[in-house]
């Protein structure tokens, strides 16, 4: 008999956390093997060799990193660099999310329009596929440019990251219910917009959690890549580029901007995925196992 | 095709067998329970049973794909463990379970790849075989391209490449519609008797297993018990007329009356034990 | 795992001729080149009437012109840069599928290490991967592709590696239990069975990986690289506000992009032109 799904759960959450352990065991490992010089209180370490991105300014040591947080994040700023990235990174999620949100609905829609239409449908899909193949993410700086270094740029950006496989997986979670199905609410002469509400939305749901969990992580990314070549004044983005021009004198200052920008990618994620759980829980469907 | 007890080599020999399913220590169900049947070499037994009566849970055991709680299963006069690693049998499940990056001739050589067997005799293998299920002109394509009903040839095919003491199907037939249904009765027993082969036959369908077979063993509901076993003597070759003849119904009657007695059917014992199976949570 | 075609035994009709064919997809696909030189004309047709300023936004025609104009001369040469970028995406294509496959490999042979992995995996796939974009320039060296070999090939583990674990250990267990009554050994199964059935799954992360890979040489060239490659020339000629090379250079990279994709879609048709998804059906 399978886990009961509670316990199943806290195992992973587990294995997630020794992993973490491990990756930290490793870096400290690697600095201690080959790194530079360790010095504490009246101790030194020097380590036996030498592993070139071992040393403190490529891989500067964990608590340095965690260290760096409580510290001002520019010299004289009264401002600790904790405080910064938590605004830094509330600031990007902001244009992230409604780009996200604004970006799936355009998506449900579309799909929609295509489901019931072959003609618009045979018109744009193809764009919509050639647009997978082609590396968004790589033009968010140009959206940036074209409409001015704000928050509306990074909101299209993270919207059109968005839209795109949101409307794929919903053409085909739209069409995906079972045409015995569909012939029973054409038995009832259900008019369409029943069997949408009725049959093809609630179906289709499963697919769209699907999408929403990859646009979440990929409006963060485009959010991101945006800003940063793009020049926008706030969010994480900027914080990496600067970090990057002044990583000489503060390395562990990037470092734990890139850890911010983790932590809101799971975060934006899981509340992502939280949502599927309740959403296809409440209505008896088993959320897929990640 | 003679049957003189005594004489005729036992090909299968099940000794007391029971089978319990445990979930963490503790018995779940009683699948089969007291078991004992000897399959001679060149029969065609058919066993025959309600749903969870455990028909497919003996299949198994004899194909070691499972071992018994209690009891022995012997086949060729060694344990069943030791006849799947001699590879001395073929299967065909209700599934074709054809490999759908392989070609239909590729799908028959798989037995033959395994064992080792050099290139050229796996090509002549497989030529014979196909052409023994009538499929010459289909072994360059691929699963995706057959029907139903000719996929399970294939894995016919398959099962025989090796050429096994004994066959073991486990209900083939199921998923096909009535007639391609009958027409394959047609086609397994034309096989059986070209290559003498011992057939193990799992069945739902009461026509089916009296058709085929030379001796029904009919199954009780769960636990699995044998209620009745039906010796078939019905003349060979068997066709479309034997189906009409009065001697078949006789016996299709005889294997329901069994059927029955022992739950199979409805009626108190048979309605209990349903009860049973859903209460257990579906059948095992 | 075998789907049964509609027709019963009979072979698929001959495809039509070629010339045929291509006049289909044509007609096919003609609403959708409609919308194409819609949007284009549309687009010229207003910067022109309005007089748009065309700074950021330039005329089609503008943007052909740069492209033209700059293929191999003056400041930005894009032909070079995106034969560059190009060298450094596949070259990140390639180092980061082989420690994919390596790890999917290792993972899928130890079951506990699978369970421990894979979630670990799908979660670190939401990380923006790509912020670490500038720490490997400072590790590899800002103006050395390999840094943005790094970047493409860290983007590009993950869903090769996720993918392939999946296609080698989400096998039909009825062809498992197919093999293990033929007592193959796990060699065996994982050449006949895993390998072949994970090619699917392995086709479908190099779609992604190919995109994820320009998209990891081109923003990990933002953040500082030689000159002449695409991200670069994007950068450089966007603040000497020459937003026509811009475009240009954004083009190519679309391009590369598209013409990648497709390297990988006529590999899929080559490799496993019998799965459902190449077939063109409607899979799940």
């Amino acid at each position: 008999m399978p886990q009961s799904p509670e316990r199943g759960w806290l195992r992973r959450l587990l294995v997630f956390v020794a992993f973490v352990l491990l990756i930290l065991v490793v870096w400290e490992g690697l600095k201690f093997i080959g790194g530079d010089p360790w010095r504490g209180d009246g101790w030194e370490w020097h380590p036996p060799i030498r592993i070139w991105f071992a040393s403190d300014l490529l891989l500067p040591h964990v608590w340095d990193i965690f260290g760096a947080l409580a510290n001002p994040v520019q010299r004289g700023s009264d401002q600790s660099l904790a405080q910064f990235l938590v605004g830094a990174a509330f600031y990007t999620w902001r244009e992230a999310a409604i780009g996200f949100v604004l970006g799936a609905l355009i998506g449900i829609t579309l799909a929609a329009a295509f489901v019931h239409s072959k003609l618009l449908e045979r018109a744009f899909v193809p764009y919509v596929i050639a647009s997978q193949t082609i590396p968004i993410v790589a033009l968010a700086p140009m959206i940036v440019f074209a409409f001015g270094p704000s928050v509306v740029s990074v909101v299209i950006i993270a919207t059109y990251l968005t839209f795109f496989p949101v409307t794929i997986a919903m053409i085909r979670g739209l069409r995906s219910p079972d045409p015995r199905a569909l012939e029973l609410m054409r038995s009832y002469a259900a008019s369409r917009w029943s069997v949408f509400w009725k049959l093809r939305m609630p179906a289709s749901l499963p697919y769209l959690f699907t999408a929403l969990k990859i646009s979440a992580t990929a409006s963060i990314v485009g959010a991101i890549v945006g800003e940063g070549p793009g020049g926008i004044p706030d969010g994480l983005g900027r914080a990496i580029v600067n970090f990057n021009t002044q990583y000489i004198t503060g390395p562990e200052k990037l470092w734990a901007t890139i850890l911010a920008s983790a932590i809101l990618g799971i975060a934006f994620f899981g509340i992502v995925r939280v949502a599927e759980i309740v959403t296809l829980r409440s209505r008896g469907m088993r959320p897929e196992a990640a | 095709m003679t049957d003189e007890p005594g004489t005729t080599a036992s090909v299968v020999r099940i000794s007391g067998v029971d089978k319990q399913f445990t979930a963490g220590g503790r018995v779940v169900t009683t699948a089969l329970s007291g078991i004992d049947l000897e399959i001679r070499r060149g029969e065609f037994v058919s066993l025959i049973g309600p749903s969870g009566c455990g028909k497919s849970t003996l299949l198994r055991l004899i194909g070691d794909l499972t071992t018994p709680s209690r009891g022995s299963v012997e086949v060729n006069g060694k344990p069943a463990h030791s006849a799947r690693l001699g590879r001395e049998y073929g299967m065909v499940f209700q599934a074709p379970v054809l490999f759908e990056w392989r070609t239909v001739e590729d799908n028959v050589k798989l037995p033959l790849e395994l064992l080792g067997v050099p290139r050229a005799e796996r090509e002549e293998r497989a030529r014979e075989m196909l052409h023994l299920v009538e499929l010459d002109d289909f072994s360059r394509h691929h699963p995706y391209q057959l029907s139903g009903g000719m996929q399970q040839r294939v894995a016919i095919a398959r099962a025989l490449a090796l050429q096994p003491a004994i066959l073991l199907m486990d209900e083939p037939f199921g998923a096909l519609d009535e007639m391609t249904r009958e027409r394959m009765n047609g086609e397994v027993l034309r096989i059986w008797q070209q290559t003498g082969t011992t057939i193990v036959f799992v069945t739902h369908s009461i026509p089916e297993a009296v058709f085929l077979s030379t001796r029904v063993v009919v199954m009780s509901a769960r636990p699995g018990r044998i209620t009745k076993v039906v010796d078939v003597q019905l003349p060979h070759p068997r066709n479309d007329d034997t189906r009409e003849d009065p001697r078949y119904f006789e016996v299709v009657t005889e294997v329901r009356e069994a059927l029955r007695a022992g739950g199979g059917l409805g009626g108190p014992a048979g309605l209990a034990s349903e009860e049973r199976l859903a209460a257990e949570g579906g059948i095992g | 795992m075998t789907a049964a075609a509609p027709s019963v035994g009979v072979p698929l009709p001959p495809r039509p001729g070629r010339a045929a064919r291509l006049g289909q997809r044509f007609v096919y696909y003609l609403p959708a080149i409609a919308v194409f030189v819609g949007v284009i004309g549309l687009w010229e047709l207003a910067i022109r009437a309005f007089d748009v300023r065309a700074v950021i936004v330039p005329a089609p025609s503008a943007i052909g012109a740069a492209l033209v104009d700059n293929w191999d001369a003056g400041r930005w040469p894009l032909f070079a840069a995106a034969r560059t970028t190009l060298f450094e995406a596949v070259g990140g294509l390639v180092i980061g599928t082989t420690i994919g496959l390596v790890v999917a490999f290792a993972v899928a042979r130890w079951a506990n290490a699978r369970d421990a992995v894979l979630p670990v995996a799908v979660a670190a796939n939401a990380i923006p991967i790509i912020a670490i974009a500038p720490i490997f320039n400072a590790w590899f060296g800002t103006t050395n592709p390999l840094s943005k070999m790094m970047i493409a090939a860290l983007l590009v583990f993950f869903p090769v590696m996720i993918n392939v674990t999946r296609g080698l250990t989400q096998v039909d267990p009825a062809a498992l239990e197919l093999m293990r009554s033929y007592a193959a050994s796990e060699w065996a199964i994982l050449r006949k069975v895993r390998v072949p059935n994970a090619l699917p799954f392995f086709l479908t992360a190099l779609k992604v990986a190919t995109t994820l890979s320009l998209i990891g040489a081109i923003v990990g060239e933002y953040f500082g690289g030689a000159s002449g490659v695409i991200g670069r020339v994007v950068v450089q000629s966007a603040s000497a506000l020459r937003f026509d090379v811009t475009w240009a250079a954004i083009l190519l990279g679309a391009a590369s992009g598209i013409a990648f994709y497709l390297i990988v879609v006529a590999l899929e048709r080559w490799l496993i032109p019998w799965h459902a998804s190449v077939r063109g059906e409607e899979t799940g």
